[in-house]
């Protein structure tokens, strides 16, 4: 029986425009919509298939305001069972502030008697792209951690880890307990049932303060990287470019 | 001190660490010509001594090559055990490393072990009192200006932030070789195998020299019959495809181009209705030349673009198709 932690964070969708707030501290959402990042998705789908091949609990946990309530609902509708939340402003933790939160959160719950042994967390979230709230955990909690994994099986009480390394496919066998972060690509997220979502409504989010002060985030400022000139040779409208697509094929050279 | 953690392959340094001691300069010269060691670790791909003298030329003062059982499989914490075993002994200031999978795993971990900040993917260096930096956020759609006031000052530079470029006066290569102490702690998360690859399908779509990208424009999974001719068409080419091609399950993912797909460098990159959003550009903005196909001439693909053809994929495609076919017969 594994009882996974699969951690997500609200983030602006950013596939779309990007603006920045006036006082250059955040990415503004209010147009562009909130999600959690790719990587959370599989994370959530790898948390869900984990603890019901081994009749374990998905749990989840989120640090944001009210308002990342709406992931927690999506992700539940997913499978995942339970859900905490740290009730606070996120764009003012840094990478290490919300590895302790996580970390406070799983002693608590551990000390009360409900465990997780293993915690899923994306590689990296698509609005701060930190890459190490992950790796910052597993020090806090001293449990090994696989960084960049695609899957994830148990077996023998050991994850079992595959990542796509600079020497092909890697594969890590770590004792439970412990940390993965997760790259998208190695499992298809579910989309959510519609009794999925109904019972996802019904759940109590635990909700709780923050263990501690966040130490900053070590932002001055952001700001849109500056448009490049173009310098595009439009070929033509619609069909009639064929001809000179092609001839460019053949300047080219890369026609069979 | 300036300490850079260097990955190889059987060429010695890789590009990207390359561009990385190269950035390292600049900050080297602008502290008032800090030295700067390179840090090696395990069972190397390519002869040591011919990598430091490749090194040498780049500004590297002493490379460190660290060895030994604990280092015959990677594992992110053994490794950075070794960086920061570095970074004791030489009294480092700055760790740094190319912002890979591998880069910015090991440097993580050496911040996490010194209790530091740590900036990820950095493309360029402000002031140095306080030590500021500036990196890619949001997938690259937005730059973050950061401090990192605490030592060692921990950061991985973004691939293409600056060229590769050797230094103007180069010293001799010096290798060091070394056995840090190693935990048992850092070793119990490290590769146990490398036997069982799933196909890696993405292969021939990596060293492909033509890719015939497709987005969204391509419209359902059955949108795909005249890229795919056009692809048997095309010498060397391969089908790519965005993230919301892969995500809406018209294509596998081994085919996705991207930040979180593949990374191309064809001599061709034929951009079907594709946005060219930051993400999916990071993986193919160093192919050669690029033409976009796209029915909204403001979309960010055609505006970076070398070519393009405004209109639907749709009439345009079998109309390139047949032009070939005419010009074959
Ligand atoms: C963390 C993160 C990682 C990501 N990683 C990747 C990645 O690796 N790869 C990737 O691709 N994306 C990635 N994305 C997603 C990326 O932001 C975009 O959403 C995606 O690239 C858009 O795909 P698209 O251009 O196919 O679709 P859209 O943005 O919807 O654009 C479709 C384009 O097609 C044009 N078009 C429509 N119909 C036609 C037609 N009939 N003929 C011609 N043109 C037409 C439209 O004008 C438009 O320009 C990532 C996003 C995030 C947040």
């Amino acid at each position: 029986m594994n009882n996974v932690l699969v951690c997500i964070k609200r983030v602006v969708d950013s596939t779309g425009e990007v603006v920045i707030t006036d006082d250059g501290q955040n990415v503004d959402g209010r147009y562009a919509g909130f999600t959690v990042s790719a990587h959370e998705e599989a994370a959530v789908e790898l948390a869900v298939q984990i603890s019901a091949a081994t009749g374990g609990t998905g749990a989840l946990f989120t640090l944001g305001d009210e308002s990342a309530e709406e992931q927690l609902r999506g992700a539940l509708a997913m499978g995942c069972t339970a859900a905490t939340q740290v009730r606070a402003d996120s764009s003012a933790y840094g990478p290490s502030d919300v590895a302790r939160e996580i970390a406070a959160v799983v002693r608590d719950h551990e000390a009360n008697g409900s465990s997780h042994d293993l915690i899923l967390l994306g590689n990296d979230a698509a609005d701060s792209g930190d890459f190490q709230v992950g790796i910052r955990l597993a020090y806090e909690l001293g449990r090994p951690v696989v960084n960049g994994a695609s899957t994830v099986t148990i077996k023998d009480g050991h994850a079992v880890a595959g990542v796509k390394g600079p020497e092909g496919h890697e594969i890590y066998r770590v004792p439970l307990p412990a940390v993965v972060t997760v790259l998208e690509g190695g499992v298809e997220p579910r989309y959510p049932s519609v009794p999925g979502r109904m019972k996802a409504k019904k759940v109590e989010i635990e909700v709780r303060e923050p263990a501690g002060a966040p130490t900053g985030t070590k932002r001055v400022r952001l700001t849109l990287p500056p448009p490049q000139p173009s310098q595009v040779q439009i070929l033509g409208t619609g069909p009639e470019a064929a001809a000179a697509v092609v001839d460019l094929f053949e300047k080219l050279g890369v026609l069979r | 001190m300036i300490v850079v953690l260097v990955e190889t392959d059987v060429t010695g340094a890789v590009e990207v660490s390359r561009e990385t001691i190269t950035f390292a300069r600049g900050l080297s010269a602008s502290g008032g010509g800090v030295p700067i060691d390179a840090v090696v670790i395990g069972d190397l791909p390519c002869d040591p001594t011919a990598l430091a003298e490749q090194l040498a030329a780049y500004g590297v003062r002493d490379v460190h090559h660290a060895s030994g059982d604990a280092f015959s499989a990677y594992g992110g914490a053994a490794w950075a055990a070794a960086v920061q075993s570095v970074r004791d002994t030489t009294g480092a200031v700055v760790v740094t490393a190319a912002g890979t999978p591998r880069g910015g795993e090991v440097l993580a971990h050496v911040a996490a072990r010194t209790g530091v900040a740590m900036a990820a993917n950095v493309i360029a260096f402000g002031g140095l009192a306080p030590f500021t930096v500036t990196r890619q956020v949001v997938g690259g759609s937005a730059w973050e200006e950061m401090v990192l006031d605490e030592r060692p000052a921990i950061f991985t530079v973004a691939g293409h932030a600056v060229a590769a470029e050797e230094a103007p006066s180069a010293g001799a290569g010096h290798l060091v070789e070394f056995q840090p102490e190693v935990e048992a702690a850092d070793l119990v998360a490290r590769v146990t195998s490398t036997a069982e690859p799933e196909p890696d399908l993405s292969g021939s779509l990596k060293g492909a020299r033509v890719v015939v990208g497709a987005g969204r424009g391509a419209g359902s999974a059955d949108g795909f019959g005249e890229l795919l001719d056009l692809v048997g068409m095309l010498d060397g080419a391969s089908l790519g495809v965005s993230r919301v091609v892969t995500s809406l399950g018209w294509r596998p993912h081994h085919e996705q181009v991207g930040q979180t797909g593949s990374r191309v460098s064809p001599d061709l990159y034929l951009a079907c209705g594709i946005s060219g959003a930051i993400q999916h550009w990071a993986g193919m903005a160093s192919s050669k030349t690029i033409v976009a196909i796209n029915t909204d001439e403001e979309a960010p693909m055609v505006a970076k673009a070398h070519y393009a053809v405004i209109g639907d994929m749709h009439e345009i495609l079998p109309a390139i198709n047949e032009e070939i076919r005419k010009r074959k017969s």
